[in-house]
């Protein structure tokens, strides 16, 4: 086995018992992104020295801790295997761009929460991983880097918005990868790249350093090879911050006990609106293999209903484009990022410039959504769309209160089709946004979710199964995840280009 | 339902300079996705809380202590062009 094919838990394990080390790995990665990377472009910059503590020094403190530690203190474990991130998350030091051509130079002065909880665990980050420019898209196609690519079909896209960390950990160009999640841009590219993927609830890990899209849905989450590594990774990167104003103050579990492989007498919904027409047949068929696994394995089936299914995709464009049209109205040229002038004076002097820096810093489809955003809240419309945005939220919410009540977990194809093929949906928004559909709703209500390879389509592109649980119940999402998993075998699957 | 005229006070109030070409384009664009999201219009939303925010927190507050903050010159680095330790924008007021 090649070293860049470890999971994070084998790789901790081979480094523990000093068949291997985080120098070693990092190697192996080098070397396979200088084969891979120019077909599939997950990365849009690789880390000349990892950001993190020297990997002797962590592999040492590996070592000693293992030698100390008792299995429920695994939380506490550093971990010295690489891993790679979205590049809308803050590295002091290093350029942080959101793959804008408006924030191209900006060297982060601080660090993100979850980075410096990488570096407390030894994490060494070796690369910054490609996205739709500001997380606006779900196929990595509006970056200003260029598309990427799926690696099991490069005429694919990976998914997006974290297309780059799913492709990355999809095509074993990394061992593990965070992404963040919007409206399903962790979920839909790890589905689309036969990947795990987790958005986990909201509040559950900080914001502090993640460029903010939509304040009150964006999550950092975990991209992985499979189900325990998710689990580690959360162990690292959960926990409340004081930083950020809207992080929980809840005490975090060891998520790696959940892995249990039983699910024996847990209640799981299946919500009729979620396979409507338009899903696939061939997703429908595998999600329904899934649940006949979830079935044997001792769970309850049952049927649900969350009535206000049908509004999310139209709530959500409200929202997270007006919370994206505010948060972006910061680019403007005096603090940061690139600043332009036109050629001709248009207005005065000071206007001119914010246009102009705008006009050429932000792509097409960050102009479509900080517009649409705009208007929704504009004088005269706002309670016509925002408001009324936000009491629909309420619904949807209140729709997943309601089953919860009665089930312990829910499952959904997550995304209705397979990858569709680069420039498929580009000159057509509204089918790009609708790719979303099954995704959007976990944002909404704040519910954790998790996406986890069930199968493959007759073209050989992998199928993602949703889990959804209630708000802070990732121990359930992850049992139900991992007693999936380790039933199956298609998360030993690898791409052609791994 | 959105026209031209609208299209452009948008871009005006987001402070995004649209070429002529381009307002066909994004005006088609926002008409389909504002269609699309009219089908909001249906839901009953009388006596509905909106929802801002899916935790219950309410106000967040902590001591008002002194910390140290960012370094003034790593901040200052950033800025396309600055004068006296200060952001420097176009000038709009007449000496």
């Amino acid at each position: 086995m090649n070293l860049h094919h470890f999971t994070a838990h084998q790789a901790l394990e081979k480094i523990s018992t000093k068949q291997t080390s985080a120098k070693d790995i990092l190697a192996a990665l080098g070397k396979k992104i200088a084969e891979t990377d120019s077909t599939i472009n997950a990365y849009v910059r690789i880390s000349e020295t990892p950001v993190c503590p020297s990997s002797e020094a962590s592999q040492k403190a590996s070592q000693e801790a293992s030698q100390k530690a008792s299995p429920s203190q695994t939380n506490q474990l550093p971990y010295p295997v690489p891993i790679a991130i979205k590049d809308n998350i803050c590295i002091r030091g290093h350029e942080t761009t959101c793959s804008s051509r408006i924030l191209k130079g900006f060297i982060a002065p601080y660090d993100a929460t979850v980075v410096e909880r990488l570096q407390k665990a030894g994490v060494p980050i070796h690369g910054q991983t490609n996205m739709d420019e500001f997380a606006f898209g779900s196929s990595t196609e509006t970056s200003c880097y260029g598309p990427s690519r799926n690696p099991w079909n490069p005429d694919c896209v990976p998914g997006g918005s974290s297309g780059g960390s799913a492709a990355a950990v999809g095509a074993h160009e990394a061992i593990w990868a965070l992404g963040s999640d919007t409206g399903g841009s962790i979920r839909q590219p790890a589905s689309f790249c036969g990947v795990v993927g987790m958005k986990p609830t909201y509040g559950r890990v900080s914001r502090y350093g993640l460029l903010a899209f939509a304040s009150s849905l964006d999550q950092i989450g975990p991209i992985t090879k499979d189900v325990a590594d998710a689990a580690l990774l959360m162990n690292i990167i959960a926990g409340y911050d004081p930083r950020d104003s809207t992080s929980a103050d809840i005490p975090v579990p060891d998520y790696t006990r959940s892995l249990i492989k039983d699910i024996k007498g847990l209640k799981i919904g299946i919500p009729k609106e979620y396979f409507m027409e338009g899903i696939d047949p061939e997703v429908n068929q595998a999600v329904q293999e899934a649940l006949q696994i979830l079935k044997n394995s001792g769970a309850t089936i049952r049927d649900v209903s969350l009535p206000h299914t049908e509004y999310c995709v139209a709530t959500y464009y409200i929202v997270a484009t007006a919370e994206a049209s505010s948060n972006l109205a910061r680019y403007d040229g005096v603090q940061y990022g690139s600043r332009h002038y036109p050629a001709q004076p248009r207005r005065n002097a000071l206007i001119d410039m914010y246009e102009e820096t705008r006009t050429q810093g932000f792509g097409k489809e960050a102009k479509r959504r900080i517009m649409l955003g705009t208007y929704a809240l504009s004088s005269g419309y706002y309670d016509a769309y925002y408001l009324r945005g936000q009491k629909v939220r309420t619904l949807i919410k209140s729709d997943f209160e309601n089953v919860f009540c009665d089930c312990d977990a829910l499952i959904t194809p997550t995304s209705p089709t397979t990858a569709f093929r680069i420039g498929e949906k580009m000159n057509d928004p509204l089918a790009m946004y609708l790719s979303d559909i099954l995704t959007i709703s976990a944002n909404l209500s704040g519910i954790p979710a998790i996406s986890v390879p069930c199968g493959f389509s007759k073209a050989g592109l992998p199928i993602g199964l949703q889990i959804m649980t209630k708000a802070f119940d990732e121990e359930t999402l992850f049992r139900v995840a991992y007693t999936y998993e380790q039933n199956t075998e298609w998360h030993k699957q690898k791409a052609p280009l791994a | 339902m959105i026209s031209k005229d609208d299209v452009q006070y948008i871009a005006h109030l987001a402070r995004i300079h649209l070429a002529p070409e381009e307002i066909d384009g994004l005006t088609n664009d926002l008409e389909a996705i504002l269609h699309y999201i009219n089908k909001l219009e249906k839901v009953s939303i009388d006596n509905i809380e909106p929802t801002s925010h899916v935790l219950a927190l309410h106000n967040v507050s902590r001591q008002d202590s002194v910390q140290p903050s960012l370094n003034r010159e790593d901040v200052m680095n950033f800025a396309a062009t600055q004068k006296n330790g200060s952001f420097s924008v176009p000038q709009v007021i007449e000496s």
